[in-house]
């Protein structure tokens, strides 16, 4: 049988590890070091539930529950001054803890101030769409669902933004495979000749630069050639470099060395 | 086309060159490549590039037509996302015989650096490719060069084309 291996995750890893590495720790303010973050932080928990915040990079991190989303951002909209919604998405945390992170960056223009209002869905919930407030959140909001399959409630136009609309799949979940399942990789066979043509046109070639253990060809194994044509099925015999010795000049036997060719 | 020196003088003072019929196609053909415009990707800019004066395609007859049913060659410059595939076969299928397609870069010819979910691996997936141009980007000089192969083949080919040897996509 073959080796169990967890699909919750299945990116790309690094092969390697970095013993010299030190991951670099960020330095965590207290909300009440800045003055207009904790006058914000004020209005802000007189009316929704604040889980934590703190600052981080000079900007505020705001955790709620996912409920309050809509409310707490129209709070800081109209009352804060957080004019502009520069950017929302979410974050996969299925194979951590089964929720999803969703993200709302906030710019105060007047004040030059950001924060990131930050809240955890389960997955199968929808969030409160932010488009009556940010007319940035409409296409934020599609993404977020054609990528993550998270649906934004009471949104104008929920639909896929990037891929097709008869995909199957959200392509940045953790659990998607880079290279795509067995739908995506047959997609545009199916959809323009039909699933009978599939024998026709064959699989994907995935990997174009694939090193092939038995060709020994191309020089794509060098250091470990066999004959052409060896059955190398069972192993193979191993065959370490070999340098030529007779072309090499040995400076401290030279003359022999010459001597001898002669 | 045959070049077939003609003396006026012993012709009876008529002009005649002596060809066939294959080679007076082809050459018609050939010297009047129009490809589509239609650009995929990064790869559009040097096409675009050796439109322009400086490498001019014009000079080759290759002028760029707008619409596919003026177009007889189609150049697949750029990546070709799975979501897109299906338009650039309806483009191909749109286009008059006969025709043919140069598939230009890396990612054109097998889906080059995006080896991932949304990029189709290969145009020969979709369309049956005559040139396939490697590079990334090509210079307009390779585009050149292509095209060039490109009427050389279209030469040495059959003016019947039913009689000349195509993938089995076209049957499709």
């Amino acid at each position: 049988m073959r080796k169990y291996v967890p699909k919750d995750n299945v990116q790309a890893k690094a092969y390697y590890t970095d013993r010299f590495h030190v991951v670099p720790s960020v330095l965590t303010q207290d909300v009440s070091t800045d003055e207009i973050f904790s006058k914000h932080l004020e209005i802000l928990s007189s009316k929704v539930e604040i889980k934590s915040a703190y600052i981080q990079i000079g900007q505020m991190r705001v955790e709620i529950n996912h409920q309050d989303n809509y409310r707490a951002i129209e709070i800081l909209k109209n009352e804060c001054g957080y004019e502009m919604m520069s950017e929302m998405s979410a974050v996969d945390y299925l194979a951590k803890d089964g929720t999803f992170e969703v993200f709302y960056q906030l710019l105060n223009l007047k004040e030059r101030k950001r924060v990131r209002v930050v809240c955890r869905i389960e997955q199968g919930l929808a969030v409160e769409s932010i488009v009556p407030l940010y007319k940035a959140a409409n296409f934020s909001e599609r993404e977020m669902y054609d990528m993550f399959g998270i649906v934004a409630n009471n949104h104008p136009f929920m639909k896929r933004i990037l891929m097709p609309d008869d995909w199957e799949g959200h392509p940045l979940l953790k659990s998607y495979p880079l290279q795509g399942d067995e739908f995506a990789s047959w997609y545009e066979v199916d959809k323009i000749f039909g699933k009978e043509a599939r024998d026709a046109i064959g699989p994907e070639n995935r990997d174009p630069a694939r090193i092939d253990r038995y060709d020994t060809k191309r020089f794509s194994r060098v250091g470990r050639e066999v004959p052409f044509g060896a059955d190398i099925s069972d192993g193979e015999p191993e065959t370490p470099i070999e340098y030529s010795t007779t072309f090499l000049v040995d400076y401290n036997a030279s003359q022999t060395q010459l001597e001898d060719r002669k | 086309m045959a070049q077939h020196q003609v003396n006026y003088a012993s012709a009876g003072g008529l002009p005649v060159a002596l060809t066939t019929v294959d080679h007076l196609i082809n050459w018609g053909r050939s010297n009047s490549l129009w490809p589509l415009t239609y650009g995929l990707a990064c790869c559009a800019i040097e096409m675009m590039a050796s439109g322009d004066s400086r490498y001019d395609f014009d000079r080759f007859g290759t002028i760029f037509r707008a619409s596919p049913r003026q177009a007889d060659v189609m150049i697949l410059a750029g990546t070709l996302s799975k979501k897109h595939a299906e338009f650039a076969r309806r483009l191909y299928d749109q286009m008059t015989e006969p025709k043919w397609v140069i598939s230009m870069g890396s990612c054109a010819n097998t889906g080059g650096m995006f080896n991932t979910y949304a990029t189709v691996q290969g145009v020969d997936r979709i369309v049956p490719v005559d040139i396939y141009l490697p590079g990334c980007a090509p210079r307009p000089e390779t585009l050149q060069y292509a095209l060039m192969m490109l009427q050389k083949k279209i030469r040495r080919e059959s003016a019947n084309m039913n009689r000349n040897k195509k993938q089995n996509l076209r049957l499709i």
